[in-house]
């Protein structure tokens, strides 16, 4: 809505969130209707919009009450914390309360309503008034006999109005299937905002509309309002525009194993955060160490409980070990608990926002938060989930909200409204196998981050939280008793397979020792043979030269050939 | 009717009287504005002809005291209030019709 071209001169109303969804107020010196059936808060509207205009922007005021005396409307806008009496007397305010019997006023001839100009006129002067309220002037027609007289008289009330350039609020019963009773909307075209309450389940809600706004642009969608102590506060559904500044800083979860599968460092700062499980799967020991983490940091943690009181909540940490006490009494955390049905979501969401502003948490957690939702208001609380984000990016505070599943998985319907506004989602879950139920972990998304896509067992101890490795296998995840036996068969499998591993290596021992004794005797008998064989050959060398040597002896013996062959006896 | 009005000392027999007998009648104009003038001109006559002698006619004009609007809640202009004999009772336009003033003023019954 931060437009930088020129628009309309406005003038702001000062009641909370109407400025933001007008784009600054009402238009300047124009005349705007305000409609609505009994009870929706149109009187008190225009009231704040005067007091606000009296005592914050220096625009004094008329509130021309035509259904309400002075004394009524002072005593009623009182408990709202507007003291007009005082404002009347120091001339910012001007009340006049028209009042007429429809009876006794007779009608003889023609005549017009210059009456009520030179009293409204008068009224205005007298104080120097920027604003005028007529509430609700179509209390007139009831009063004035002549409907053509009074239309024409209304048409330059207007006008009049204009002229004078007062920002005036004309309030309007709603009609069948018209805006008003009299159709002023055919008069009043500059600006149409339209309040409505609703009860749905027994809760009331109050709802307003900007229908028509000429020559502005506007949030065109039905705002929740509520009225409290301090007036009217309208709940625009998306005032930030997503134009917040991611942070890039991250901050531990309060449980390291956790950190680490959310890329080693745990979330984003100032992002949401969605712990979705059933039952009794340890949804509030994920956000209560949360809280605490922070809680160590030195940053305080405001716990919205919806479910259980905190001293609950405080005896059930004490039994896995985490004791809150500390950081309830250091003022780092602070509980807020609240049943759902407590008050409409419009009234959790002012009284969060409250808690928030006073509080000044960099963590908030909502626990759980689907206790909002009833069955046919799902719309609802994702707009109000949506308004919490909004408020908790505004106030630079990481949020996390739990969230009960009832059964099935993780594309249950009612879930994932919430849960595609949130940027990381975690699942608790119960992993029943082998008879019994163990709970399990795993992040669905986490946005802009690296994050394991395994699932760990999610172990209460009684010194905490504690993640482990499952077991996965061809039938599925293991957990629990199912993961130990696992383990346990596969230690004496590997045991076995150790041992065979060794037994192998003896064989190869003893049959290489078995070799080498083989070809220990074979070298010993080869050794016998060698010996053997050197004996006859040298016995087969002496034998041989034992011939020659006779020969050699016989050729001498028969003196053949002395001169040549002497001694070589073998040649012929 | 008081049973005895010479001896009527006490306000309150006084106001019975005036009641009885007085009407005091109020027009509320804007300006001298012909609507005005023929109010005022068409109330003297009626009132001549039918209350003569018995009643006050004050003539208001807002453009000189605007103030005054409020304590008879006038709106219309011109607006004739019969103050008295109570109840007040008013009657709007520029009294052209004469049946209906007497009429709003009791003077006529309805039928």
């Amino acid at each position: 809505m931060a437009n930088t071209r020129k628009q309309l001169p406005k003038s702001p109303t000062g009641i909370q969130g109407l400025d933001e969804i007008t784009g600054g107020g009402l238009p300047k010196g124009r005349p705007t209707l305000v409609c609505g059936p009994t009870g929706c808060g149109k009187t008190l509207l225009a009231m704040e919009f005067l007091v606000r205009g009296a005592t914050q922007f220096n625009e004094p005021g008329v509130f021309m009450a035509f259904e309400e005396t002075a004394k009524d409307l002072t005593q009623n806008v009182a408990s709202l914390g507007f003291d007009l009496r005082d404002l009347v007397r120091r001339k910012k305010i001007v009340l006049d309360f028209v009042f007429f019997e429809p009876g006794e006023m007779a009608e003889s001839g023609e005549y017009d309503l210059e009456g009520l100009f030179i009293r409204l006129g008068h009224a205005i002067d007298s104080i120097g008034a920027r604003r005028v309220v007529l509430d609700s002037i179509e209390s007139l027609f009831s009063g004035l006999p002549n409907q053509h007289i009074l239309r024409a008289e209304l048409r330059r009330l207007f006008r009049w109005l204009k002229e004078k350039g007062v920002t005036a609020i004309i309030t309007g019963e709603r009609g069948d299937g018209t805006l008003t009773r009299q159709g002023l909307e055919e008069y009043v075209s500059d600006c149409v905002i339209v309040l409505d309450h609703r009860v749905n389940d027994q809760i009331s809600s109050r709802r307003l509309r900007v229908v028509k706004y000429r020559g502005s642009t506007h949030g065109t969608n039905e705002y929740p309002f509520l009225i409290d102590e301090d007036g009217i506060s309208v709940l625009p559904v998306t005032s930030l525009g997503l134009q917040e500044i991611a942070s890039t800083d991250r901050i531990s979860s309060g449980i390291p194993r956790l950190d680490s599968m959310l890329g080693g460092a745990g979330y984003y700062k100032g992002s949401s955060v969605l712990v979705s499980g059933t039952a009794g799967t340890g949804k509030t020991s994920v956000a209560v160490l949360f809280a605490v983490a922070a809680c160590r940091r030195g940053e305080r943690a405001l716990y919205f409980s919806f479910e259980e009181s905190p001293s609950q909540i405080m005896r059930n940490m004490r039994s896995i070990g985490i004791d809150l006490e500390p950081w309830v009494q250091k003022g780092l955390l602070q509980f807020q608990a609240n049943r759902p049905t407590f008050a409409g979501l419009e009234m959790h969401v002012m009284t969060i926002s409250n808690a928030v502003k006073a509080f000044k948490p960099q963590v908030v957690i909502f626990d759980p938060f689907t206790s909002f939702i009833n069955g046919i208001n799902e719309n609802e609380v994702k707009m109000m989930a949506m308004r919490l984000l909004d408020l908790m990016k505004i106030n630079k505070c990481t949020a996390l909200f739990t969230s009960l599943i009832l059964g099935g998985s993780a594309s249950d319907q009612s879930q994932v409204h919430i849960a595609s506004l949130m940027d990381t989602w975690l699942w608790l879950d119960d992993l029943e196998i082998g008879g019994e139920r163990n709970r399990g972990i795993y992040i669905l998304k986490s946005r802009g981050m690296a994050h394991t896509n395994q699932i760990r067992e999610f172990l209460l101890t009684d010194h905490g939280v504690e993640l482990r490795d499952v077991y996965v296998g061809p039938s599925g995840v293991l957990t629990g008793s199912a993961r130990l036996v696992q383990e346990a068969q596969e230690k004496a499998v590997q045991t076995l397979r150790e041992q065979e591993v060794e037994g192998r290596q003896l064989e190869l021992e003893r049959k290489r020792n078995v070799l080498e004794a083989q070809i220990a005797a074979l070298r010993a008998e080869f050794a016998v043979q060698e010996i053997a064989s050197m004996k006859i050959i040298g016995q087969e060398q002496a034998q041989e030269a034992q011939l020659a040597q006779e020969r050699t002896d016989m050729g001498l013996s028969r003196k053949a050939d002395v001169k040549s062959n002497n001694k070589k006896g073998v040649s012929k | 009717m008081t049973k005895n009005p010479t001896k009527s000392a006490s306000p309150k027999a006084r106001l019975e009287k005036e009641k009885s007998d007085n009407y005091i009648l109020r027009l509320y104009v804007a300006g001298k504005t012909p609507r005005s003038v023929a109010a005022l001109d068409n109330l003297k006559k009626i009132c001549e002809e039918h209350l003569a002698g018995r009643y006050k006619l004050q003539v208001v004009d807002l453009l000189e005291s605007p103030q005054l609007a409020r304590g008879d809640q006038i709106l219309a202009i011109p607006t004739l209030v019969r103050k008295l004999p109570l109840p007040v009772r008013r009657i709007i336009g520029d009294l052209s019709n004469t049946e209906r003033v007497l009429v709003g003023l009791d003077l006529r019954s309805k039928s």
